[in-house]
């Protein structure tokens, strides 16, 4: 086992007060500030209007900009998903929610067909600048049709950026150049931390869509994550800083385009790299960074890279089930240990 | 039946009423219904159809000569293997394209299918790029990217031909959300075949058109056939313009061969949308003469269902009523003949002399900058 003396840096404070606000709430101060800015830009999607979101993102925005920018539709997923390609392609910016990521199966033709290929197709003259809004994730209890994370599904398509956040500071700032982009967003809550509290300024900041975010600084191994998984590897960071192996965590933060550069610059460093997402792991986007990392920072690995990810299972309902089919605090930390002993 | 929900407080029901801006009552939706239903169809109606001005007249039968040379002369290189992929012809179809283009405007959009030429054509599509998009080239509406069943002209309104059937619908009423919230008055037509009938696409699509009230035009080109399966074997009930009564909005059905009537149910259609009128779902009969795409035989229909069709030919029944009724001279007539003759000659000849794309170009245009 390696051991270091480095201590763990601390993240730069912010300059000014902590404001200490919600997850969901710094969505909807994205979603509120670029509603204000551009006239283009509209929501739309199910029960985000009078209800306020499923997760009470857009609560309190048709009150303010009316019917006309904040859009019920009826249960019509591919109808949401078709309307936004439809009104994006004749010049608006749609931001479209669909209450959990497991629908927009109903609606993967507009996605994967229509709205990720028109660019192409129509030979680069389509600008479709769509968000597709969701929320993913597991750990709440509601079953196999309504907890799946599947943002391999989009980061397989081409025409499709995918962006998952796990933090409040980092979905405001995500989210709003998600809107500002001429592409088409497909943009992955993790519903388990929509209740987050954490520091977002007041002033107006943006975050550049590709680029990563090394959350917490290590020598002794890597951990290359995204979305809510990025949170549960800080902790078992914390956990193994106490028995002196000090980890290094990547949050990629947006998918696709994929900031590969920055998670080898820190394998570089560690020399040991273990991904960790909570979709399933077989055909899960573990298996292309760990094969990235391998072909372009092979000579700089002391052991295989691993990947954790959820069992090959549906997600299961019964709460001891469900915690345990995807990785923990505990499996990552274990993960860790077994990658510093020289992994599978 | 669902039950409403319960609304206890004062301020939720402001919200409702807000949110509701953009849709229509109940009550002139059953107002829609009535007149729906005590609308007779167009079909068979002896009511004489007014015959549009004199330039129309000309621009119907250079829009409908243009679709017929043009994939004439598509399955003609395709047949000499000058050309690949799949071709799906719109002959015998041309008036229904043409009557319900005839008053677009070019802000106006269109939908269009994997069946889209005509439409195409008939929304003012270049001849020589639809051709060299056929033939791969760079020079083609798409770069050589898209084919057959991926030309769009965006500055012109058309907002693509679709490889996926009935998916073209929500994008319509997308379209038409947002032109209503332009508060302008364009309109959208979406061009679907009766094998969109049976899509979930289809009843998402209206629906939603018909709660918001959107200027989208539907117009379903019923050619008998979904591939080999006839329309019968897919679509429930009566007819599919009969659907619009359910939805609460205005429906028509029309011979879809006639292009005067297709152009009054059109207009109509149009004005009633341009005028905040919400959408309309026209049917019109056809049939295509080919089969469902160039490697088709259509060996599953009957010779003599086809020969009654050629009977119908909606360009020979074009020319017969303009020399009936003496709105055209034969010459007014053989003069777009040749023209239209040369400008598909000069479109293919501008195809095959244009080069392929750079095979560095497969990366791009994907994503926008």
């Amino acid at each position: 086992m390696t051991t270091t003396t480095t201590a763990p840096a601390v993240r730069e404070q912010a300059p000014e007060e902590e404001r200490l606000i919600f997850l969901n709430q710094a969505l909807r101060e994205a979603l509120d500030e670029e509603l204000e800015r551009d006239p283009t830009v509209f929501a739309i999607g199910e029960e985000i209007g009078i209800w306020g979101g499923a997760y009470k993102v857009t609560e309190g925005l048709l009150e303010k900009y009316g019917p006309t920018r904040v859009i019920d539709t009826p249960i019509s997923e591919a109808l949401i998903a078709g309307a936004a390609v439809g009104a994006a392609i004749t010049g608006w910016r749609p931001v479209a929610e669909f209450m959990y990521v497991d629908f927009m199966g109903i609606a993967m033709d507009q996605i994967v067909n229509q709205a990720a290929k028109n660019r192409y197709m129509f030979g680069g003259k389509a600008t479709l600048p769509i968000v597709y809004r969701a929320a993913m994730g597991a750990g709440i209890g509601n079953a196999a049709q309504h907890m799946q994370s599947l943002e391999a599904w989009f980061a397989h398509v081409p025409g499709l950026k995918v962006v998952t956040p796990a933090t409040p500071y980092d979905a405001k700032g995500l989210l709003k150049s998600a809107i500002r982009d001429n592409n088409v967003v497909v943009f992955l809550e993790h519903k388990g931390i929509y209740a987050n509290r954490g520091h977002v300024p007041e002033a107006e900041y943006l975050i550049p869509l590709g680029q990563a975010d090394v959350k917490r600084i290590g020598s002794d191994a890597t951990i290359v994550s995204y979305s809510r998984q990025v949170l549960f590897a800080l902790e078992a960071a914390e956990q193994l800083s106490q028995e002196g192996i000090e980890v290094e965590v990547v949050d990629l933060r947006t998918l696709y385009p994929m900031d590969i550069d920055s998670a080898i610059a820190s394998v570089q460093k560690t020399n040991r790299a273990l991904v960790v997402h909570e979709a399933v792991q077989f055909g899960g986007l573990g298996g292309e960074i760990a094969s990235q990392i391998q072909e372009k920072a092979f000579d700089y690995l002391d052991a295989p890279v691993m990947r954790l990810g959820a069992l090959h299972s549906p997600v299961p309902f019964s709460e001891p089930l469900e915690v345990a089919s995807f990785p923990s605090v505990e499996t990552i930390a274990a993960s860790v240990r077994k990658l510093l002993e020289g992994g599978v | 039946m669902r039950q409403r929900r319960e609304l206890p407080d004062e301020a939720i029901s402001d919200k409702i009423a807000s949110a509701q801006f953009m849709t229509m009552t109940t009550s002139s939706r059953r107002q829609r219904v009535t007149l729906m239903a005590s609308r007779k169809s167009s079909t068979g109606s002896k009511r004489k159809v007014q015959r549009p001005p004199r330039e129309k007249l000309l621009w119907m039968y250079r829009t409908m000569m243009r679709i017929r040379r043009f994939e004439e002369a598509a399955e003609d290189a395709f047949r000499n293997a000058r050309m690949r992929g799949a071709l799906h012809f719109y002959i015998g179809e041309e008036a229904t394209a043409t009557g319900v283009c005839a008053d677009l405007r070019t802000d106006d959009y269109i939908t269009s299918t994997h069946r889209g030429h005509g439409h195409c054509i008939a929304k003012g599509g270049q001849l020589n790029k639809m051709m060299a998009e056929l033939f791969g080239r760079v020079t083609g509406y798409c770069g050589g990217k898209g084919g057959s069943m991926h030309i769009a002209d965006l500055d012109i309104g058309i907002l693509g031909a679709n490889g996926i059937v009935g998916a073209g619908i929500p994008i319509a009423a997308g379209a038409g959300l947002g032109v209503k919230l332009s508060g302008e008055d364009g309109v959208v037509v979406c061009f679907f075949g009766d094998g969109a009938g049976p899509t979930g696409a289809f009843h998402e699509g209206v629906n939603f058109a018909a709660v918001k009230n959107l200027p989208v035009i539907f117009v379903c080109e019923n050619n008998h056939y979904g591939m080999a399966t006839t329309s019968a074997n897919s679509n429930a009930g009566p007819s599919i313009a009969a659907r619009a009564v359910a939805y609460g909005i205005h429906g028509a059905s029309v011979d879809g061969n006639d292009v005067f009537a297709v152009h009054a149910v059109a207009l109509e259609a149009i004005d009633r949308a341009r005028n905040g009128g919400g959408p309309t779902l026209i049917e019109a009969d056809t049939y295509r003469f080919k089969g469902h795409t160039v490697h088709d035989m259509a060996a599953y229909r009957a010779k003599k269902e086809l020969e009654e069709w050629l009977k119908k030919d909606p360009i020979e029944r074009f020319k017969k009523t303009v020399s009936t009724e003496k709105l055209l001279d034969a010459e007014d007539m053989t003069g777009i003949d040749s023209e239209v003759e040369r400008e598909v000659a000069d479109a293919v000849e501008f195809a095959e002399a244009s080069p392929y794309p750079e095979l560095d170009s497969i990366e791009q245009g994907v994503y926008a900058d």
